[in-house]
């Protein structure tokens, strides 16, 4: 049996086994998941209203020297209802200041949507138009940003945050943060 | 009790095609003729136990029997009686159970019509049918049993996606799955061969009727897929190298290769090898096609299902049956090259040549489809493959095979009179290069892919035309024109048809978005477009909002349009497009959405020469079955052997 | 790991089939050519592959949008791109871009095809070393 007649079943041997790969690869991953190009670069410059204030605004300058959470959110969500206990729970325990990013929404319709299910927030920056989105590289909600001292993003998380992903992936990035810190 | 009866003749076709699978090619090996002589009986009841599954599944749509889960998820009360039928095959489960439908149906002819065979290769050819039908109906009992009872009945099901409400749905899928089905009747007759020990060719002259007949199949389900796709759609477009897509145009292009090589190893012997592997090539790409469709591996807008565990199983069905099969062609192929022995300037050698374009060109289509699971491998992060990349690769592979294709027939066998095929391909030549001239006086502004349009199909078109004229003058009067030979013209001079739409649509095609003002008036593509307004129509069951546009040459009123925007029972809104279509150019207008103070937005589309796309695939799929028509396929069985070229091994291997 | 929300979405924008029909102030024919041209290679993030001009997502509306200001704002074709892919991944891109990770895809074609035509080559050479048959009647014409 010479290589040359061997050929046909090396060859699609090969794609079998990149099939496999895709397979297991469909199982663990998120196939809409796109990766963010933001990580370990500067957060993108932003000047955004407050929700409870709309006079005042908050730009990107102004979160320098401690590290930030950026979750994305909006009251027309559902998964960020499910999210939104997780927050809840958590906003405390992070030892970071969650902020949040009323995207696409009607500002009055999120302050009810807040007043019903609680605000886990310090702060809420308001991005109607969805241009500060998509600066971020925010396709769609939820989505939470890790943004050091210095305002370079280290960590994207893509869906509703869970405690098994928190454990897993937010928590030891926060730390890292902490491990950095002169 | 009807459906769990359906499950039920699942089972037994299941049983039977185990049986048919084993038997009989075991009484092959071992001439054994009883064990041989079952195989048609046995076609016979797995067709019968299929035919009445998918009868009952049917039933279950046309009575509204919302108690089946599948009923319920693809029609409901609203849904019209003749759409019910269709709707069968609308998803996952109902689609593979039609797969198997054709396939049996496939078999049974395949069974009928195999008198002439010798009852080893016979019952060797059912016997890999009823492996393939084995293997699917498995995998329709085990993971996608359109069956599966939702009790209590629902009052009401959920609608069919209305995208599938359509004629084109009928056809499409049906079409599409004889062409993809069809090409396992290659594959059987291939493997026969190997797994006979077969050195003469006979098994190819049996296998090229059935061969063109899929193929025909498999270009008419992909040029109505294509339409439909143009027509329900409404982004004006006709192809977007969706996986889905791929999918089924891998097996075209690999399927061309196929009849083109199978003629040379019937006429000349030669070719054996790639014979083989091509019928193999060609089958594999269908379950392929089914992975990356329905396992959720590849996004694709047309991606029936999405389950990992649908995917493992086609695997490893993938693994067993073409693994198999090439490694049965690793060890029994012929091992040294036969055939009559050809020079370089010969039609083998373009026809060799137009193996290996159609085969780099399905490798590369592969490579780009699967591309982002490759990127996702190599961890570059998540690439997308789209129509830049297709649109710009492919026409290059093709440029050779266009260049060459009207040669073919002037070229002899073995060795070629080149001067006799240039001095009769000369005027083709000098027609080519008139006709882009004057377009492009013509048309001052042409872009220069019209232009190549142009050129291309007169080139390929006159040059078909001037070997039909040539055999004409030349052939004794009844013998002109075989079926075999008039199928080569109608499919070259459909490949020129086809050229002349692609090119000069994508090149001169006009799209605009546009906000009308009750009766404002705005130009597209040279015609004058009127908006009167919106009204609101009810349908059977979808409540409507129908723009009305009148469309003007100058003064002339070319034609009234009525673009709807539809809101269906079941909360889905369809956009349903209007199309004044002609056989120089269609005009396509859908309705956007309100924008304030009456003004609505509009789409409006101007394509010269879109419908010769899809009248060069219907020329292609005439072409086919009139080749598939020969009266020297259906030779009977001594005058078959005594005509079948021995094959003359030669002083080198291939 | 699935996110409902972009399910919803891509829900949304399958059922709809309505089209992204979204008129835009262009300056004249040129640059409504170069727009559709664009949006053609740009990616929905949120739909099961359509491009951005097809598709009726929300952030396909803003991002066909974010593309119109910058080709007022006088940007070329590759910065716009370049904006996107900065911020969205080269996924957003439907013509893959030329690095190290791409180099299979563009050159692999070729590569086979040179092979191929390399294996041809060698065939055809040693046929034609063979001695013809002498039986080439206006049977085998056709």
């Amino acid at each position: 049996m010479s290589l040359g007649r061997l050929l046909p079943f090396i060859g699609f041997a090969l794609i079998v086994a990149l099939l496999v790969f895709g397979l297991r690869w469909n199982r663990t991953h998120d196939m809409n998941w796109v990766p963010s190009p933001l990580i370990d670069k500067p957060a993108p410059e932003f000047t955004l209203p407050l929700l409870y204030d709309s006079t005042m605004s908050v730009s990107r300058k102004d979160l320098l020297g401690k590290p930030w959470l950026l979750n994305v959110f909006g009251s027309w969500c559902a998964t960020c209802q499910d999210e939104h206990p997780v927050l809840m729970a958590y906003a405390r325990k992070f030892g970071v200041q969650l902020i949040g990013l009323d995207w696409k929404d009607d500002p009055d319709t999120a302050k009810r949507w807040l007043a019903q299910f609680g605000n886990p927030y310090e702060t809420i920056l308001v991005d109607t138009d969805g241009k500060a989105g998509i600066d971020f590289g925010v396709y769609g909600a939820p989505e939470t940003f890790l943004v050091d001292a210095q305002g370079v993003v280290r960590y994207k998380h893509i869906g509703n945050l869970t405690p098994e992903s928190i454990a897993r992936e937010l928590e030891p990035a926060i730390a890292r943060l902490r491990t950095e810190r002169p | 009790m009807l459906p769990e009866l359906g499950q039920f003749a699942l089972i037994l076709a299941l049983l039977l095609a185990a049986v048919q699978c084993t038997l009989p090619i075991y009484g092959a090996w071992r001439g054994n003729a009883t064990l041989i002589s079952i195989a048609r009986p046995v076609v016979a009841g797995q067709a019968v136990f299929v035919v009445l599954a998918f009868g009952i599944l049917t039933w279950a749509f046309l009575t509204q029997d919302f108690s089946v889960a599948y009923v319920a998820q693809n029609s409901n009360l609203s849904l019209p009686w003749y759409y019910r039928f269709p709707a069968v095959w609308g998803a996952h489960e109902g689609s593979l159970l039609l797969w198997i439908l054709i396939l049996n149906v496939w078999t049974v002819a395949v069974a009928a019509f195999s008198r002439h065979l010798p009852d080893a290769t016979m019952a060797r050819v059912l016997g890999v049918l009823g492996f393939i039908s084995c293997g699917f109906l498995l995998f329709t009992i085990l993971t996608s049993n359109p069956f599966l009872r939702h009790l209590p009945a629902l009052p009401d099901g959920n609608d069919l996606n209305p995208i599938l409400q359509d004629p084109g749905l009928i056809m499409h899928p049906p079409m599409l799955y004889t062409g993809y089905v069809g090409f396992s009747v290659a594959f059987a007759f291939a493997i026969a061969a190997l797994l006979g020990g077969e050195l003469d060719v006979a098994w190819v002259r049996w296998a090229r009727p059935w061969t063109n007949v899929a193929w025909a199949f498999l270009t008419l389900g992909i040029t109505l897929g294509s339409w439909w796709a143009y027509y329900v759609l409404g982004w004006g477009g006709w192809w977007f190298w969706d996986p889905v897509e791929n999918a089924s145009f891998m097996p075209w292009l690999v399927g061309t290769a196929l009849i083109h090589s199978q003629a040379v190893t019937e006429k000349r012997g030669s070719f054996r090898a790639w014979t083989l592997l091509l019928s193999i090539f060609a089958f594999s790409l269908s379950p392929l096609g089914t992975i990356l469709v329905r396992s959720g591996v590849l996004t694709s807008v047309h991606a029936f299902a999405s389950d990992p565990r649908r995917g493992i199983f086609i695997l490893v069905f993938l693994g067993i049956v073409v693994g198999g099969s090439l490694l049965i062609y690793a060890l029994r192929a012929p091992k040294v090259a036969g055939g009559k022995a050809f020079r370089l300037l010969s039609r083998e050698t373009l026809l060799l040549v137009n193996n290996l374009m159609f085969v780099c060109a399905a490798a590369m289509v592969l490579l780009g489809t699967l591309y982002p699971i490759i990127g996702d491998m190599l961890g570059v992060g998540r690439i997308s493959v789209g129509p830049p990349y297709f649109g710009f690769v492919f026409p290059l592979l093709m440029l050779p095979v266009v260049l060459l294709i009207p040669f073919g027939p002037f070229f002899r066998w073995a060795m070629a009179d080149w001067g006799a095929a240039w001095r009769s391909l000369r005027l083709a030549l000098i027609l080519a290069i008139a006709a882009t001239i004057a377009a492009a006086l013509i048309f001052l502004h042409a872009p220069l892919r019209a232009l190549a349009g142009v050129a291309a199909t007169f080139w390929v078109g006159s040059g078909i035309v001037a070997y039909a004229i040539r055999r004409w003058r030349e052939a004794p009067a009844g013998r002109r024109y075989t079926p075999e030979m008039l199928g080569m013209i109608l499919a070259h001079f459909g490949l020129a048809v086809f050229l002349a739409g692609v090119l000069i649509t994508g090149a001169t095609s006009v799209e605009r978005d546009l906000s009308f003002a009750p009766n404002q008036a705005q130009q597209v593509g040279g015609l004058d477009f009127r908006f009167v307004g919106v009204t609101r129509v009810q349908g059977p069951n979808y409540l409507a909002d129908q723009g009305t546009l009148e469309v003007r040459d100058g003064d002339r009123l070319v034609t009234t349009m009525h673009p709807q925007k539809r809101q269906y029972s079941g909360q889905q809104m369809q956009s349903k497009s209007d199309i004044d279509g002609g056989v120089f150019r269609d005009i396509y207008v859908a309705l956007g959405d309100p924008l304030g103070d009456k003004a609505w937005g509009v789409r409006i589309y101007v394509k010269p020469f879109v419908r010769w796309i899809w009248a060069g695939g219907l020329f292609m799929l005439f072409g086919g079955l009139t080749a598939a028509a020969d009266r020297r396929f259906r030779a009977k069985r001594a005058e078959a052997d005594a005509d079948a070229p021995a094959a003359v091994p030669a002083q080198v291997s291939a | 790991m699935k996110r409902i929300v972009l399910i919803f979405v891509i829900l949304l924008a399958g059922l709809h089939a309505a089209f992204a029909i979204d008129p835009l102030p262009f300056k004249d024919r040129a640059e409504e050519v170069r727009f559709q041209n664009l949006t053609r290679q740009l990616r929905c993030l949120v739909c099961q592959n359509q491009d951005l001009a097809d598709s009726d997502a929300d952030l396909a509306k803003d991002l066909r949008r974010q593309v119109f200001q910058m080709m007022q704002e006088g940007k070329t074709d590759d910065q716009i791109k370049q904006y996107l892919v900065s911020r969205y991944n080269d996924f957003v891109l439907y013509d893959p871009p030329l690095h190290a990770g791409t180099w299979l895809l563009w050159f692999g074609p070729f590569a086979f095809l040179a092979l191929g035509a390399f294996v041809v080559l060698r065939i055809l050479r040693k046929r034609s070393r063979i001695p013809l048959a002498t039986d080439t009647t206006s049977e085998e014409d056709w």
